[in-house]
């Protein structure tokens, strides 16, 4: 097993309203561990030291909750594809280097302390629509409808996005719409969303905008860090999904 | 032997097959105009909180829900990998309820009650139908019908998946109706919050004291009843498949609040995990259960074999499973799995650097379908492993060893899933639950919706309905006794200012109860082990080291608050395997084994569940059995051979 010594140069913030700076830390760590195991060894060195250890957002560490929200040397999550940072391990890294560690940066993910950024836009965007309104109970048999193995394989490959926001830190104008994207293709993919399709998406389009999210200039910089592999082609839909549902509110206006 | 006058299940009368039905019948309503008068406490926004969270505000209740992390989204149920179990017979392979009850029953060692897993089978088909409902995008069929997988300890084919990401996939959905009902105003979400202590009122469970893990603020909530949906214990093992967060201080609070704690040796170690790779280890990542349908465990049959898998030839490789228990093979359940493969590395034949591992092999199944349909079925997951170890299970097999991965005992619940505290409800990983004495793959997310959506909602509202809680404001004093004992506990831990981490402690009391109340238990070793928790408890509260302060986000401190909880929580595991004088399931006593090394139970002394009352932190706590009656499935040695 070989060790590398490693510098690393960490944001540090107190809290919200406090201004932050860098703070660089030297640490000797072995390639078999994960990213977050490394700094789990420079966070009991600066308890023992009985200094402030470095905050994160972490949980499952294994990559599928989507705690995870570190830009590590300029990348969301690091230099490896489709990786959390939780699963990116140090044998992508070589003696000597230096490694700079900051959390997501967007208007709408404001810094709590240090690395932990506060996501709640995400929720409240699923809250505007995100969703089949499907109350417990009274529902058909699950074999009743049939759903193309196509669509459905489509749809889990935007269900699949774990929330993490990677795609806002990635994108220069700070965009949620792959997010957004994602969720707006899953459902509407379905026989079960199509019922709210419309709603959905204007819905969740406004409350992005209202958050304070960027627009998508087709950078494409939320696939590539994305941990998930979700693909841009799920924003083209949403935009065909919004204006689909934009002209039908003007064709029923104009009909009334 | 008859169960203590403590211990009422409340098990309805009837017919096996009409018990729920009839309970539901008797259940009393809440008018749906006076629900809204109405409100619930729900922590953990798991499959089970989540659901039920979702459920009850759908019907007109007003609920507070409760999460430490920072989405409700990121409960641990999201971890679940390989699916949820339904009777449907879908494949028409003859599955039914009673063929999923039986299996559950088996394999929990005959140690959980006939008539919650009952109704566990019965509800199952219900939840494949709500998820679809809610545009889960479960694995189809090309003629668009569902597909199934099987799973261990079955012979029928009725897992329902999503890839490799079921859990995942079926949370996202419980969350989004969640979060539905956070935008009708009708849950009230606290995310970045702790449960820190239950209050009880006049003997009822009235309540909580949460932490706000941002401001640090304390902060009293009062409602008409409590549900706790917070989860399992493994974390108790410091490395486990759990989730950093994941912690007993919900279960362990309420235990220390009256509640009785059942079962907890039931401790479920999962096969396939990638094994240990150094000190600094800060979890263990599952390889799911599903990769047992076309992987193939083995070790080489000389000890000390250290030639490269690829290089053992055919003739000198042990296929255990297969070799053990002929008609499940690979798919033997997973304490089977797991006291297998712990055998061949006892006897000093286990691959890896320190012997600690054996293979899962995927040459055959490659052979036989081809390496795009393996990759197909788990590239996910055959992604994540290379990721982890930089090895290619293309090429060479997967090294796994067994890990702390689900833990089946929990707080005593009675049939309507109420502990002995009269409105505190208990769902999910966190009650001792239907599993018994282990649990099957893929009936945990089963168990969590079944709970969540099905039956808490409508015994939370029967015990609204007849006990008519009055009302009670957190202007109590019990309210205020509460809070103060919280405060000085973080007080207590911020001021000790010693030199030891808290991971440090977490670290040796993991040690512990791996090496001794793992997954080989003897009366010395866990005597033992009783007496070093007790000593590691009291080098805690002298030598604890936490920096920051308590109005902060402050993560030593969330940490040492629960490693706090679990250095008590130990002692209880520990001491509950140490007087059950059998094995079963995933409590094995080196002790109680048959001549071929198998689990042997003792029927006619340990036919109950263990629920152990509080009597103060390091005195003895009290015993009550809860009788566990085999009317509808024979008693008898469980056997995969």
């Amino acid at each position: 097993m070989s060790d590398m010594n490693l510098t690393l140069k960490v944001w540090r913030q107190k809290s919200k309203d406090q201004k932050g700076c860098f703070e660089t830390y030297k640490t000797l760590a072995s390639e078999h561990m994960s990213f977050l195991e490394m700094l789990d060894v420079v966070n009991e060195k600066l308890e023992r030291d009985g200094k402030d250890p470095v905050a994160f957002d972490h949980d499952c560490r294994e990559g599928i909750c989507g705690a995870c929200s570190m830009v590590i040397n300029g990348s969301p999550h690091g230099p490896e594809k489709a990786t959390t940072t939780c699963q990116l391990h140090m044998r992508k890294f070589k003696d000597g280097d230096t490694i700079v560690i900051e959390p997501w940066r967007a208007k709408a993910f404001p810094v709590l302390k240090d690395l932990i950024v506060d996501r709640g836009a995400f929720d409240r965007i699923i809250q505007s629509g995100g969703y089949t309104s499907a109350a417990t109970g009274g529902v058909p048999d699950a074999n009743s409808i049939l759903i193309p193995k196509e669509r459905a394989d489509e749809a889990m490959d935007a269900a699949q996005c774990i929330g993490c926001g990677a795609c806002v830190a990635a994108c220069p104008n700070a965009s949620a719409m792959l997010f957004v994207g994602a969720k707006v293709s899953h459902l509407a993919n379905l026989p079960q969303g199509q019922v709210e399709a419309k709603t959905r998406v204007q819905n969740m389009v406004t409350q992005m905008d209202k958050e304070g999210f960027g627009n998508c200039t087709n950078h494409g910089e939320c696939e590539s860090s994305c941990p998930k592999e979700i693909s841009i082609k799920f924003i083209s839909k949403m935009n065909r999904e919004y204006l689909g549902a934009l002209s039908h509110v003007q064709k029923s206006a104009a009909a009334e | 032997m008859a169960s203590s006058p403590k211990l009422n299940s409340n098990i309805p009368e009837g017919d096996l097959k009409d018990k729920w039905q009839n309970r539901l019948a008797e259940y009393k309503l809440v008018n749906p105009a006076n629900k809204r008068k109405h409100k619930i406490i729900i922590v953990g926004t798991g499959l089970a909180g989540g659901a039920a969270a979702a459920t009850l505000a759908e019907l007109g209740y007003n609920v507070e829900s409760f999460c430490y992390q920072d989405s409700p989204r990121r409960a641990h149920s999201i971890a679940a990998q390989g699916g949820i179990n339904a009777s449907k017979n879908y494949r028409g392979d003859n599955d039914s309820i009673y063929r999923l009850f039986y299996d559950t029953i088996k394999g929990g060692d005959f140690r959980a009650r006939e008539a919650n897993v009952y109704r566990l089978a019965q509800i199952s088909g219900n939840i494949i139908d709500q998820c679809v409902a809610q545009g889960v995008p479960f694995a189809r069929e090309y003629s668009g019908y569902l597909a199934n997988r099987s799973f261990g300890g079955a012979q029928v084919s009725r897992t329902f998946y999503a890839r490799g990401q079921t859990g995942q996939q079926l949370l996202l959905g419980a969350y989004q109706a969640l979060e539905r009902q956070i935008n009708a105003k009708k849950v009230t979400m606290h995310e970045r919050t702790e449960m820190l202590d239950l209050v009880l009122v006049n003997g009822q469970a009235r309540g909580i004291i949460a932490r706000n893990m941002v401001t640090g603020e304390i902060t009293k909530h009062v409602a008409d009843c409590v549900i706790l949906a917070t989860g399992g214990y493994g974390n108790v093992f410091y490395l486990s498949t759990n989730a950093k967060g994941c912690s007993a201080s919900a279960i362990h609070r309420a235990y220390k609040r009256g509640a009785l704690m059942a079962n907890p040796c039931y401790t479920q170690i999962h096969p396939t995990c990638i094994p240990v790779s150094g000190d600094y280890q800060s979890k263990l990542t599952l390889m799911s259960e599903s990769l047992r349908n076309d992987g193939r465990m083995w070790a080489p049959k000389a000890k000390g074999d250290k030639r490269p898998p690829n290089e053992i030839p055919e003739n000198e490789r042990d296929y255990f499973l297969e070799r053990k228990y002929p008609s499940y093979g690979n798919l033997a359940p997973r304490d089977i799995s797991s006291r297998a493969a712990k055998e061949a590395c006892d006897e000093g034949r286990g691959v890896g650097p320190n012997g600690l591992g054996v293979y899962l092999d995927f040459a055959d199944a490659i052979k036989r379908l081809g390496k795009q349909t393996v990759k197909e079925r788990y590239g996910n997951l055959i992604d994540m492993y290379n990721r982890i170890t930089g090895e290619d299970p293309y090429t060479q097999p997967m090294r796994i060893y067994p890990a702390v991965h689900y833990t089946m005992g929990g707080l005593w619940v009675d049939y309507d899933l109420m502990s002995n505290i009269p409105g505190l409800f208990v769902t999910g990983e966190a009650n001792f639950s239907d599993h018994g004495a282990n649990r099957l793959g893929a009936s945990a997310l089963m168990q969590g919706l079944a709970d969540g959506y099905f039956i808490s909602p409508h015994s939370v509202s029967n015990y609204i309905a007849s006990v008519k809680p009055g009302k009670v404001t957190t202007d109590a004093p019990e309210f205020a006794a509460a809070e103060k004992e919280t405060r000085e506990k973080i007080k207590r831990m911020l001021s000790i200012n010693g030199k030891t981490t808290v991971d440090e402690f977490h670290r040796r009391l993991g040690k512990i109860i791996w090496d001794k109340c793992g997954m080989a238990r003897t009366k010395e070793g866990l005597e033992q082990a009783i007496k070093e928790i007790r000593a590691l408890r009291a080098e805690f509260w002298k030598d604890l080291k936490v920096t920051g302060g308590e109005n902060e986000l402050n993560q030593s401190l969330e940490r040492a608050g629960r490693v706090a909880d679990f250095l008590e929580f130990g002692e209880v595991l520990c001491m509950d395997a140490l007087h059950r004088e059998e094995s079963c399931g995933g409590h094995f006593r080196v002790e109680y084994q048959t001549e071929e090394g198998e689990a042997k139970r003792n029927d006619e002394k340990f036919t109950y569940a263990a629920a152990w009352e509080f009597t103060g932190v390091d005195s003895q706590p009290i015993l009550h059995k809860e009788e566990l009656k085999f009317e509808s499935i024979h008693l008898q040695t469980r056997s995969y051979k």
